[in-house]
């Protein structure tokens, strides 16, 4: 395993208390795969990509568990040595390309500095490199466009400078957070096939957040359901997305719109998500859940097999089994 | 019910006069809608979908008087709407639905106040025992408590913004709905219930509905027709069902195309390649013939007219 993440916690010391994001976060990610976590706004998704590039935002801290890349511990490394980690072995693309690209470099300078800050290249070689990169990630004239600034770049341009900005020190690991949210669908689309095509090609391991299903289920190998801080549902793509094992990957899934037909009435999950301050004791979804007992109000289920993919839900705690 | 006829808003984007002389540049314009025509009966639902920078946002702002149009109209039931707009009775007949609902309910103001502002500017409710009741009553009918009132917007998350935001435009008892992007801030799952909520109330109160969106199978799931805008022209309007069932402008099929789908698990596919040209220096001839894979010397020449409701000449001469 490439990337191994285990019963990550992180919280946030607040005046009126600790709030706890992230609770009880493993998973892991092997050489040339994509990992898709979904989930909604709030569910912890992004944080747990923050952790494990080591930019959370403070007071928010790792509070217990463990990262490591390649069986090396980073959750726990002083600032510099993750920082020369962080671009050289782990990538970042981030939602906002205008905020990730620095308005007074030109894109080649910024790519010839992030590639020389890890790689020992002289000028010419990193600018060469950085021309190669411009065009892998499909930027046409990419010997001419190096030397423009990212406002003369529109939108989907720019995401994929950002893209070649993370590339280009040719990490082991992307953690791209929402890559394509602020994206028009076709340039989406672009900009998916070239992720996927690294995960092949390059044998990068991708960790793809997004709150889009259909993005995942294009794009992703296994997909980590997130719930008020938790993983709920791990699996491969297909068995989440048709054979949803927990009763919130299973609502979920039946709220997307779908695109080939019209149904008189959407399935709704009523209800929201409830907030960090006030998650219910036993499983964080059983007062929205159709599907709730007894057991669900008082005991917080682990993740366990259920089918082909593992849930946190006591539907499927079978007498007899270990728990 | 209402109706616009080549509809057509440009802003000036040119830099400030002096810069302007001093670097010796024409003013620039940008065509943000550029002659659309369209009409949308009354307890139906028209939606525009295109990418962002289409102009459908511009649109639904021209439909409720929000701007006005550099030249073409916007007829509600045959007068013209800032004859239309003139009158308070006309005015509360049309409201519309923001995209985001944290930024369109003031922080300061109590849900009750947000709700009962229309009622109150069109005098429409004067004794407030019985304003309390018609904003209790409205707030049931948006699936949100009578006591909920009191609060403050920020006590609320998204969906339940929204649906004060539903209740805020239902309360002067408006026929005529124009909303933009009112799903797409919300989580997938509160967005089925705000979209089955707008439905419900179409069928209840007979509304009419302008709906915004990017979002194609939102689109599929409320709409009666819909047109599918490109560079601030309607590049193809139909009917729901038959444009997803026999999509014909080779726009709307990339579109289409492009949309990732449940159902498509590990697929490849050839994405449209380009992006959308600024609407500043749009592109001669038709403004899709850049992109399109059916383009010839004419589209590069001659805008198409919307006719039968496509505008492209390949599909007009049966190339397409």
């Amino acid at each position: 395993m490439l990337l191994e993440v285990k019963d990550l916690r992180v919280e946030f010391p607040t005046r009126r208390g600790v709030l706890t994001a992230l609770n009880g976060v493993s998973f892991s990610i092997a050489p040339g795969e994509v990992l898709g976590v979904v989930g909604e706004s709030g569910a912890g998704k992004s944080m747990t990509g923050a952790a494990i590039i080591g930019l959370l935002e403070p007071p928010g801290r790792i509070a217990g568990g463990e990262i490591r890349l390649e069986g090396e511990r980073i959750d726990n490394l002083p600032y510099e040595k993750m920082r020369r980690i962080r671009g050289k072995r782990i990538g970042a693309i981030f939602q906002d390309p205008l905020t990730t690209l620095n308005p007074l470099y030109t894109v080649g300078r910024q790519l010839v500095e992030t590639m020389q800050a890890h790689l020992p290249l002289s000028d010419a070689e990193a600018r060469q490199r950085a021309i190669g990169w411009l065009e892998q990630v499909g930027i046409p004239a990419a010997a001419q466009r190096i030397d423009a600034y990212p406002h003369q770049f529109s939108g989907g341009m720019r995401q994929r400078v950002v893209i070649a900005l993370a590339l280009c020190a040719e990490p082991q690991l992307i953690v791209a957070d929402e890559p394509t949210t602020a994206l028009d669908v076709s340039i989406q689309a672009q900009i998916i096939a070239l992720l996927k095509r690294l995960a092949r090609e390059q044998r990068t391991a991708i960790m793809l957040v997004t709150h889009d299903m259909g993005v995942i289920a294009e794009t992703a190998d296994r997909v980590a359901v997130m719930y008020a801080g938790r993983i709920i549902e791990i699996g491969p793509v297909r068995q989440v997305v048709r054979h949803a094992q927990h009763p919130y990957t299973a609502g979920l899934m039946a709220s997307i719109p779908p695109l080939d037909r019209r149904v008189e009435r959407l399935a709704q999950i009523d209800g929201a998500m409830p907030r960090l301050n006030a998650i219910p004791p036993g499983c964080p979804f059983s007062p929205r859940c159709p599907e709730v007992f007894e057991r669900c109000r008082v005991a917080r289920p682990e993740l366990m097999p259920a089918g082909a993919t593992d849930a946190a839900c006591w539907l499927h705690d079978q007498p007899g089994a270990p728990a | 019910m209402i109706a616009a006829k080549e509809l057509a808003r440009h802003f000036d984007v040119s830099r400030p006069w002096l810069q302007r002389k001093l670097a010796g540049e024409p003013t620039r314009t940008l065509r943000a809608v550029d002659g659309v025509t369209f009409d949308i009966p009354k307890g139906t639902t028209l939606s525009l979908v295109g990418e962002s920078g289409c102009g459908k946002s511009t649109v639904a702002r021209l439909v409720v008087g929000l701007y006005r149009p550099t030249s073409g109209e916007v007829l509600f039931e045959g007068r013209d709407l800032s004859a239309a707009r003139a009158s308070p009775e006309q005015r509360r007949r049309m409201q519309m639905i923001f995209q985001d609902p944290y930024a369109s309910l003031n922080p300061r103001w109590r849900v009750h106040d947000i709700v009962a502002e229309p009622i109150r500017a069109f005098g429409l409710v004067p004794n407030p025992a019985q304003q309390r009741e018609r904003v209790a009553e409205l707030l049931r009918q948006v699936g949100l408590s009578p006591l909920d009132g009191g609060k403050y917007p920020h006590e609320f998350s998204g969906g339940q913004r929204q649906r004060i935001s539903i209740a805020r435009a239902l309360s002067s008892n408006p026929e005529f709905l124009v909303c933009d992007e009112p799903t797409s801030a919300l989580d997938v799952s509160v967005q089925a219930q705000i979209l089955n909520l707008m439905k419900q109330l179409q069928r209840d109160l007979g509304l009419t509905f302008l709906f915004i969106s990017h979002n194609l199978a939102v689109v599929r799931q409320v709409s009666d027709r819909i047109g599918v805008m490109y560079l601030g022209r309607i590049v193809e309007l139909a009917e729901s069902e038959s444009l997803f069932i026999r999509p014909r402008h080779p726009y709307t099929r990339a579109l289409m195309e492009a949309i990732p789908d449940l159902e498509m698990t590990g697929r490849s596919r050839t994405p449209v390649g380009g992006e959308v040209p600024s609407p500043i220096s749009p592109p001669s001839g038709c403004t899709f013939h850049p992109r399109c894979p059916l383009a010839n010397d004419r589209c590069r020449a001659e805008a198409p007219a919307l006719l039968d409701g496509v505008a492209c000449h390949a599909v007009q001469e049966g190339r397409g």
